[in-house]
């Protein structure tokens, strides 16, 4: 992870984000009954994660709600990350440490995909 | 149910018959079930006695309590009873999967004390909904997975018509369909050789297997390889669920037909923001659900699928 930072250039950012790193990876994997982050959201309506595609900074802790009738999952193309089933209104938190582009989908109905963009601001 | 049938039966009809009388014989030589027919048996009663029924239910959602049907428990428990109220006792029941909402254990029992009250054999394949729990299908494959493969496919024969049921709700590829998977159709392959061409075929999965509508993933990624085998026979009937309403489409000898759910509608393909439950008037909830009979008759053409609503 350190190494990757570095190559993203700033020294300053590696600050930034090693240090985010360090306390992410004491909640890693996030789980979906920690209370509501801060950061951005992801809404699950109508089969569709809106934003399709959200870009942060590293250290941002993403947060996906259900919002449909039906339950639905985020599972990383990579495996990276991977939720719980999540019904109705339930969340789930993940918290992004390395820059990179991290493809998901909905392992129920796959048509469902969506991005999450990790770069240095 | 066929009686007029057979007293016009001509000698085309005849042949075809015995046809089939023949290929019962086979299979009793081959093993098939106790219950199989013999030669004797089927020429001495040759159109009557191996002809039979059986249901198809399809996404009861047990666990289900939302706007579009506030107790998916209680419509399921109506589909049952329809069952048990027809005239003509099924041989038994082929559910096209999602049993459950969740996987939870007290919907898959309270799902199986329902079906229960039909006194009838159930045959399961799972859909997406059965295999949400920790082990991701354990909990389904404890309960209607003996004997079966892989995710849960296997196949059976009754009567002479080759049942095989099939598992395409697992492994899902990031923007794909449904999906068999490569080790699935390899058994199926197998499963399905040696088989003479005149043999039925019943096939069965929770998700279409061909493709309804890509947009909403209302298909199967690899079907087109699974049909490649089944080309050969002569009648195939591909029973599936998922979409809650009837489609059906021919090609060439297969019959594709998807069931209703007995819990709640979902829109046509494209017709709407998404797949998901639709809410319409509470009166006329039970007229978009319903079950589905297959009548299987010897000598005649494909299976005769006929659906009923829960309002009727």
């Amino acid at each position: 992870m350190f190494e990757h930072t570095l190559r993203a250039g700033a020294l300053a950012l590696v600050m930034t984000a090693s240090a985010a790193g360090v306390v992410a990876l004491g909640s890693v994997p996030a789980s979906a009954a920690a209370p509501a982050a801060a950061g951005p959201t992801v809404k699950i309506d109508n089969f569709v994660f809106g934003p399709a595609a959200l870009t942060v900074t590293p250290g941002t802790t993403v947060t996906w709600i259900n919002q449909d009738d039906i339950p639905h999952t985020i599972v990383a193309g990579d495996k990276s990350f991977k939720s719980k089933v999540l019904d109705t209104d339930e969340r789930f938190s993940f918290t992004f440490t390395r820059p990179g582009e991290y493809d998901y989908f909905c392992s129920l109905h796959p048509h469902m995909t969506g991005k999450v963009i990790v770069k240095a601001a | 149910m066929d009686d007029h049938h057979n007293a016009g039966e001509d000698r085309r009809g005849f042949l075809k018959c015995m046809a089939w009388a023949g290929t019962g014989a086979l299979w009793t030589v081959s093993g098939g079930l106790a219950s199989s027919i013999s030669l004797d048996q089927a020429a001495a009663r040759p159109m009557v006695a191996k002809s039979f029924s059986f249901v198809q239910l399809s996404d009861s959602h047990v666990g289900f309590a939302k706007p579009a049907n506030p107790d998916a428990a209680a419509t399921y428990r109506e589909a049952v009873a329809k069952v048990i109220a027809m005239p003509v006792k099924p041989d038994f029941i082929i559910h096209t999967g999602d049993i459950t909402q969740l996987s939870r254990d007290q919907e898959f029992d309270d799902a199986d004390q329902i079906v229960k009250a039909a006194g009838l054999a159930v045959f399961h394949v799972p859909g997406e909904h059965d295999m949400l729990d920790e082990g991701a299908g354990k909990a389904y494959l404890d309960r209607y997975g003996k004997g079966s493969k892989g995710a849960g496919w296997y196949s059976f024969d009754h009567h002479g018509v080759h049942f095989v049921a099939l598992v395409n709700v697992v492994n899902l590829k990031p923007g794909g369909m449904g999906s068999l998977g490569p080790e699935q159709l390899a058994w199926l392959e197998k499963d399905l050789a040696g088989r003479s061409s005149s043999t039925p075929i019943v096939v069965f999965a929770h998700m279409p297997l061909w493709t309804v509508y890509a947009d909403w993933g209302w298909g199967t990624d690899d079907a087109a390889q699974a049909l490649t085998h089944l080309k050969r026979f002569g009648s195939v009937t591909v029973l599936n669920g998922h979409i809650h309403q009837i489609t059906r489409k021919v090609e060439g000898n297969v019959a594709f037909h998807t069931a209703r759910s007995t819990a709640f509608p979902q829109p046509v393909g494209g017709q709407g923001p998404s797949p998901g439950p639709l809410k319409v008037p509470t009166e006329q909830l039970h007229s978009m659900l319903g079950i589905t009979t297959a009548s299987f008759v010897r000598g005649t053409e494909p299976i005769a699928l006929i659906d009923a609503t829960l309002a009727a």
